[in-house]
């Protein structure tokens, strides 16, 4: 039925109080995948405000496919499905910092042909934040495919650096800047 | 029709080169705050001040993280018995269902809650407000809507706060809610309130929504028949997460009715 269509509930800031015991911010949260996990990396940064003081209340979520590609998923038309949790939600600390640890994820096709690189869909949460901030982490190493990618390459090329992460021992620093001169590019999902 | 040989009757009949069929999900910027609200004054350092880009609807954004029942203990969905004793407070129901916006349910989809307990004091260490702690009260839930979209939780009236946003400012009682739906385009942050609340007009969180009908999708109705006799008052909150646009297949199915 494409007759009337409800309007959607509106979207409310998270506030400063959600990290409550047993609340949304689960134990494993930053745990997409075990530290035993083969080609495991641990993806870090800051969240930073307009004077670029760290925002210590925010909630970093994570959403990505796993190192082929793939999403546990019914939308996921492809098949073989996989069991990859490919969810990270993480609060920040006093200094503003996350960490989530998984995989990189592997490169997507898209319906028009195109193949986007590697990326990691990120949600930003907090106190200020009346409506969920989204952005994407980029690889650094992926020069071509990311020259490549449909959404990366329509990014104004001033802004494209701030969605790629850079690389460091064990893995990707990847800071939000939610206001400044070098803000984070951020999507209307 | 176009002719069978043309380029754009291949673009128009074939799924794909890649054979990948994406669902798309309607935008609703409309339902949501600006998120450069001045006058919610945690708004001035953080709320992005360049534009936002659109995102197209690939694999990553169409797709989201399906949490099952390994996430919802038995006592949950019941912020009342999740403790010793009760909590002190006026009890209440709160339930309804997870619908998106073309009413179709949206099932077996995890809604977390947490909230303040009914002196509107918060059991976070950040929460200054005078009031007294509930040793029987944590204040955070969470459960799977059933096979339509149903859910429900027990728990107590929370209390309205102050907060030092503006002169005498008071934040309506609320309870904050996280939807996940089905898709990362679906994730839903917001906070239920109650009907008649006399704090809402002073409340700039709640007026940041600037269509009412948008906000009245905000607060809940209370429901007699579902209120259980000398027991708890009941609440009802159907959450509208966003549908999804029409695909040519489904336009062909009603084109036949």
């Amino acid at each position: 039925m494409a007759g009337d269509t409800l309007g959607t509930t509106p979207s409310q800031t998270v506030g400063p109080f959600f990290a409550l015991s047993g609340g949304i911010l689960w134990e494993d949260g930053p745990e997409v995948v075990g530290a035993d996990e083969p080609g495991a990396i641990v993806v870090h940064g800051r969240v930073l405000d307009g004077n670029g003081d760290p925002v210590p209340d925010a909630v970093v979520e994570t959403w990505q496919a796993d190192s082929q590609g793939r999403f546990d998923h019914f939308d996921d038309s492809r098949g073989e499905s996989t069991s990859f949790r490919g969810f990270g939600r993480c609060g920040t600390d006093p200094e503003g910092r996350y960490w989530i640890r998984t995989v990189k994820p592997g490169t997507l096709p898209t319906p028009d042909g195109a193949t986007e690189a590697p990326h990691i869909d990120v949600t930003v949460l907090a106190r200020g934040l009346l409506n969920r901030v989204v952005t994407r982490i980029y690889f650094p190493e992926e020069q071509e495919a990311n020259a490549a990618d449909p959404v990366l390459s329509t990014v104004d090329a001033g802004r494209r650096g701030t969605l790629i992460a850079a690389a460091d021992s064990g893995g990707y620093q990847f800071d939000i800047r939610l206001q400044g001169d070098d803000e984070t590019l951020f999507f209307a999902v | 029709m176009y002719p069978k040989d043309t380029a754009y009757d291949v673009a128009a009949t074939t799924p794909a080169p890649s054979g990948l069929v994406l669902p798309s999900y309607k935008r609703d910027e409309s339902s949501h705050p600006a998120l450069d609200t001045e006058e919610y004054n945690s708004t001035h350092l953080r709320a992005p001040q360049q534009p936002l880009q659109v995102l197209p609807h690939y694999l990553t954004e169409v797709t989201g993280p399906l949490l099952g029942h390994d996430r919802v203990g038995e006592t949950d969905h019941d912020l009342t018995a999740q403790h010793a004793g009760e909590p002190l407070g006026e009890r209440i129901i709160v339930s309804g269902r997870v619908l998106d916006s073309d009413g179709k349910p949206v099932p077996n989809t995890l809604v977390e809650i947490w909230q303040a307990n009914s002196a509107g004091r918060y059991e976070h260490s950040g929460d200054r407000h005078p009031a007294p702690l509930d040793p029987n009260f944590s204040g955070t839930g969470r459960c799977l809507t059933d096979s339509d979209g149903f859910y429900k939780f027990i728990t107590i009236k929370p209390g309205a706060y102050p907060w030092r946003n503006h002169d005498n400012a008071w934040r309506p009682a609320h309870i904050h809610l996280s939807l996940f739906g089905q898709a990362f385009t679906q994730r839903l942050i917001t906070q239920m309130y109650f009907p008649g609340d006399p704090l809402f007009y002073q409340d700039p969180i709640f007026n940041s929504v600037r269509d009412p009908k948008a906000r009245e999708r905000m607060i809940s109705r209370f429901d007699l028949d579902t209120t259980v006799p000398e027991w708890a008052l009941s609440y009802k909150f159907d959450i509208v997460l966003r549908g999804r646009e029409a695909t040519p297949f489904e336009d062909d199915e009603e084109d036949d009715d």
